[in-house]
């Protein structure tokens, strides 16, 4: 297609060896520097894009709402806001946990991530199981895996009691890996 | 004055070489007898151009930020002029160009165009084929809703599974810990620049190819490729019999090519847009993430594998594939071409066929998932008369059997119909399988009162045909 193919072969035949010499030289100055153009620019680039694997998230507790909120034997859905949302996160920023009160002390706070492909689970208060709309699975109460493709448990997120107020700690998406 | 614009002609020419590049280009040599087999590359670049265009008007309106872009697409799909027309489009040319570049890869593998010397015509078809599905599930995100949320994770999720850097990938793909703020725009540069930059690019080489080798002639049975001999004896071929590509074979891929944009026209204002879900909000949990049509195939896969077989189906089924699409020029660029003779090539596209078309009507029931719309059982079937049995039926819908289980025709397919469940198994049966459970069903021996579960029994007692 490229009509114009005046290369290397065209140009007059006579090539001493001083002139190969100088030539291999600028053929290796040539791409040298346009190595060094391309790492001066790439390598911030490649930073700039895998920023997110670099940095350490904050972890904040974020309080989900006053003690007595929480009937002992219930789990309900509890929002909170992620570790450090940017300001044009909008509520993409919102996080959900399921919060089981098993007893007046003990508070579980499941990811409502489903371990299988991290659909979010929900919890069937009657059946007292979280049902997965993807591909069906089933948790129980526990967190234990009921049936299904779900390979392991529920994952918990770290929860406490402080001043009268539950409070859960952001956490990453749970990642199931191989 | 003619004379002026012939000599004004003359000199562009002479400072462009354009009239050159258009012999090389539009009145190439096409061998006789290409037909319409030969139309689906160039309807697929077509609508790579549609979606270019579309692409563009739209990423005018649309915001890339995740807590805006909802609300743009409202705008678009609602307020602006042609916007429903031209998101519907967006979609339609979308889905045309996953299905188009699926039907191209299969004439070429069954026309066998793929031998010598067209080795990396295919290889960088193959790449142009992973790019599409790269755009088909990015630009599924775009729409950015609540299912698009849910599907960065599942993709996450996936990514996951990738030995040793699983959990990074993950990461990256939802660039940070969790969806937020940076998510969208990472993915909407990734869809509008950087994966069209490489498509570009591929494109480029591909078409090169095509003009540097020639379209393959259709193949004939008993006339099989020899490097040796095949570059002369085409080039013999084209000199007897060859036709100008301009306008002798070109008109094939015009009329089918603006046929598709007239049915994609019509698709975009009849059918319109692909519903906008939810507002995208992680904590909003009754949401039915599912694919758009082109992977629904593959959602189903997910669903049905064997949890031994998940993680290396997920990781190296795609690294399969590629390996497999690599290799092939490698390993078979000669011999026979006619789909005749290569009974293992028919076998394979059918296959594939098969597999995709039963996995995608599997994918599109879903019965793995939970009926959650399941309503009380009616009087009909459930009695009104207080009894255990009617305890039972109404207990059935509360614990959730239902949205496993079709009674009557109502209620979930993930577990059997227990319509006539009384004339498979006792009442003992019935009482140890609710009571153990299953690989597939929860064991609700601790979450069932002895009481209810006699209840439940009874109910489902009463489930015989002869009624």
């Amino acid at each position: 297609m490229n009509t114009n193919t005046q290369g290397a072969n065209d140009c007059p035949p006579e090539e001493t060896p001083e002139i190969r010499s100088r030539r291999r030289f600028l053929t290796f100055l040539s791409m040298g520097l346009g190595a060094l153009a391309a790492s001066l620019v790439g390598i911030p680039i490649i930073g700039f894009l895998v920023s997110p694997l670099l940095e350490r998230v904050p972890r904040f507790w974020r309080p989900v709402g006053p003690l007595a909120q929480f009937t002992v034997g219930t789990t309900v859905k509890v929002t909170f806001l992620d570790a450090s949302p940017l300001p044009w996160a909008g509520v993409a920023a919102q996080t959900a946990a399921w919060l089981r009160r098993a007893s007046e002390t003990e508070f579980t706070a499941f990811a409502v991530n489903c371990t299988h492909l991290g659909c979010p689970v929900r919890w069937l208060p009657d059946a007292e199981l979280f049902l997965c709309p993807c591909h069906g699975g089933v948790y129980y109460k526990d967190g234990k895996v009921a049936s299904g493709p779900p390979p392991k448990p529920l994952p918990r997120y770290p929860v406490r009691v402080r001043d009268g107020q539950v409070e859960v700690q952001t956490s990453p998406v749970p990642i199931t890996t191989a | 004055m003619k004379k002026l614009l012939q000599r004004l002609w003359r000199d562009f020419d002479d400072r462009t070489g354009i009239g050159a590049l258009w012999q090389r280009v539009g009145r190439h040599p096409v061998p006789p007898g290409t037909g319409w087999w030969y139309v689906f590359g160039s309807a697929t670049l077509m609508a790579f151009v549609l979606q270019i265009v579309t692409g563009i008007a739209l990423a005018t309106a649309y915001v890339p930020s995740t807590s805006q872009a909802y609300d743009s697409l409202q705008f678009i799909t609602d307020h602006a002029l042609w916007g429903h027309l031209l998101r519907g489009l967006h979609y339609f040319g979308a889905s045309a160009m996953v299905l188009l570049v699926g039907i191209h890869v299969m004439r070429v593998f069954l026309h066998g165009s793929y031998k010598y010397p067209r080795e990396l015509n295919w290889l960088t078809g193959s790449v142009l084929l992973l790019l599409t599905l790269a755009m088909a599930f990015t630009g599924q995100l775009l729409r950015w809703d609540n299912v698009a949320v849910w599907s960065v994770i599942v993709g996450a999720e996936q990514a996951g599974r990738v030995p040793f850097i699983g959990k990074d990938l993950a990461h990256f793909i939802l660039a940070g810990d969790t969806v937020g703020g940076a998510t969208l725009s990472r993915f909407f540069s990734f869809h509008v620049f950087f994966i069209p930059a490489v498509i570009f690019a591929f494109l480029g080489a591909h078409l090169l190819l095509v003009l540097k080798h020639g379209i393959s002639e259709p193949p004939v049975v008993g006339r099989p490729v020899d490097p040796k001999t095949y570059k002369k004896w085409y080039e013999d071929l084209l000199k007897r019999e060859g036709h100008p590509f301009w306008p002798d074979a070109v008109w094939r891929d015009v009329v089918f090519g603006v046929g598709m944009i007239v049915l994609l026209v019509v698709l975009a204002v009849v059918v319109g847009p692909p519903h906008l879900g939810g507002e995208p909000n992680p904590s909003s949990l009754k949401v039915y993430p599912r694919p758009d049509w082109y992977f629904l195939w593959y959602f189903a896969v997910l669903a049905l594998l064997p949890p031994s077989l998940e993680t290396p189906v997920i990781v190296f089924g795609p690294v399969l594939f590629g390996v497999i699409l690599l290799l092939l020029p490698v390993f078979r660029n000669r011999g026979e071409r006619h789909p005749l003779r290569r009974p293992w090539a028919i076998g394979t596209v059918i296959l594939i066929w098969v597999l995709i078309g039963t996995l995608w009507i599997v994918g599109k029931r879903a019965p793995w998932s939970p009926d959650f719309t399941a309503q009380p059982l009616p009087p009909s079937v459930a009695g009104t008369v207080a009894s255990p049995a009617h305890q039972g039926a109404v207990l059935f819908h509360q614990k959730g059997c239902e949205f496993c289980h079709t009674i009557a025709g109502q209620g979930g397919h993930r577990g059997p119909d227990l319509t006539y469940v009384a004339d498979r198994l006792t009442p003992t049966q019935m009482t140890i399988r609710i009571v153990n459970g299953a690989q597939l069903m929860p064991a609700f021996g601790g979450i069932l009162t002895s009481q209810q579960l006699n209840d439940l029994v009874a109910f489902l007692k009463t489930r015989h045909s002869a009624q």
